[in-house]
């Protein structure tokens, strides 16, 4: 299974960043071989809709599941178009390997609905 | 001769002056308007309880796709700067909080499958208010973000003024896009600030929007004599004129929270106002910024 995790920084033993559209890095890991990629989130430095822009790149790289600690509305509603399954971290997660290992045991919850208000102004 | 009153900190007293201000002045009804442009939380109508007659929607177009039509190419979402257009799966989402109006996706849809369609935000209303002058505020609806295009209709429903109109612009706090729209084109710029570190930190962002259009500005300190003389010493130094001082005083915050203006409270105060707009007629008062 392909998955990706939002993340602050570039390796699979990086912390985890708890937010989607502006995390720094999203990481793409096969959970099989734990070979992984990691990608800038084009989301971080934008200036509005970066959970859109996130979702959109996200889309592109086309995962079974998409793992972070909050999904605002927009966020949301672009992966559910895209039928990407999104699941929020545990308490029990900090870096990138150990979210690998609570998604294959089964122990993180998938989301359906959005986690959180937008967060986007004029 | 328009007036904008603006602050940068939220909560500093910007109503408290501005309908001062209006209710001070003996001008013609005709000739003065107050426009509440703080449209995310006008509250101005508690102090000039103005009878409102004329109201209308504030629209913006946001773009519709027709999905039969549409061959997913993505040139929308490319060209969308605010990403509020993404094609995702088989389908294209719109996402109507995001979208700033601009019309490029509509303009570069090969397949012509985007059409525009209005979004109402907010209401205008507008009439006189108990003094007689007239009165416009916008209101925008609860869950929207986007209050720039409220202020902007805002304005020009109040229309073009001329010289001997007198207009007092209570503008939104903060010192983001509605503020510079609201403030954008006044000939003097009124900033109530507070003796507190947070009110000077914020009075600094206020005059670099006030210097982006060279405004001549006067500082307002409300709540004087909380003890922090950083407003006080950072004024002196940048030679700004402090034309008046509100202070920290409990029959001024009963009388507002009563819905009562300033001169209502201590009579004084109108002729206060009435010398500042004196001399902000004669640029006697206020200081070009940046300063020559």
């Amino acid at each position: 299974m392909k998955i990706i995790i939002s993340a602050a920084a570039e390796s699979i033993d990086a912390e985890v960043d708890q937010r989607f559209g502006r995390s720094a890095n999203l990481i793409l890991v096969d959970t099989e071989s734990l070979d992984w990629e990691s990608f800038r989130n084009p989301g971080m430095a934008a200036s509005g809709g970066a959970g859109v822009k996130a979702a959109q790149f996200v889309a592109g790289l086309d995962p079974d599941a998409v793992i972070s600690g909050d999904f605002g509305p927009n966020a949301y509603e672009a992966l559910l178009a895209a039928d990407i399954s999104m699941y929020i971290f545990n308490e029990r997660v900090n870096t990138i390997r150990s979210v690998v290992k609570e998604f294959k045991k089964g122990d993180l919850i998938a989301v359906s609905s959005p986690t959180s208000a937008g967060k986007h102004g004029s | 001769m328009i007036i904008a009153v603006a602050s940068g900190k939220g909560g500093t007293g910007k109503t408290t002056v501005a309908t001062s201000l209006a209710r001070s002045l003996d001008v013609q009804g005709a000739s003065l308007l107050f426009l509440d442009a703080d449209v995310e939380a006008p509250n101005s109508h508690l102090f000039l309880k103005p009878e409102i007659e004329h109201t209308r929607d504030v629209g913006v177009r946001i773009p519709e796709v027709n999905q039969e039509i549409c061959s997913l190419c993505g040139k929308c979402a490319e060209v969308c700067q605010y990403h509020a257009i993404a094609v995702l799966g088989k389908k294209v989402l719109v996402f109507p909080q995001l979208c700033h109006s601009c019309g490029s996706c509509t303009l570069m849809c090969p397949e012509g499958a985007i059409s525009e369609k209005q979004n109402v935000i907010g209401v205008l209303e507008h009439g006189p208010a108990q003094d007689g002058f007239r009165y416009f505020r916008g209101v925008m609806n609860v869950g929207e973000p986007m209050a720039l295009p409220i202020v902007r209709l805002l304005k020009q429903w109040a229309g073009e003024s001329d010289e001997s109109q007198v207009v007092v612009i209570d503008a939104p706090p903060g010192t983001s896009c509605p503020m510079v729209e609201a403030v954008c084109g006044a000939d003097f710029l009124l900033l109530v600030t507070e003796p507190t570190p947070f009110g000077l930190h914020d009075l600094k962002l206020a005059l670099q929007i006030a210097a982006k259009f060279t405004i001549p500005v006067g500082v307002i300190i409300n709540r004087d004599g909380l003890g922090y003389q950083g407003v006080d010493e950072f004024c002196a130094e940048a030679g700004l004129s402090i034309i008046i001082r509100i202070p920290f005083d409990r029959s001024i915050a009963e009388g507002t929270a009563r819905g009562r203006t300033l001169l209502d409270i201590y009579p004084s105060y109108k002729t206060a106002f009435q010398n500042l707009f004196k001399e902000i007629s004669n640029y006697g008062v206020g200081s070009r910024w940046p300063r020559p």
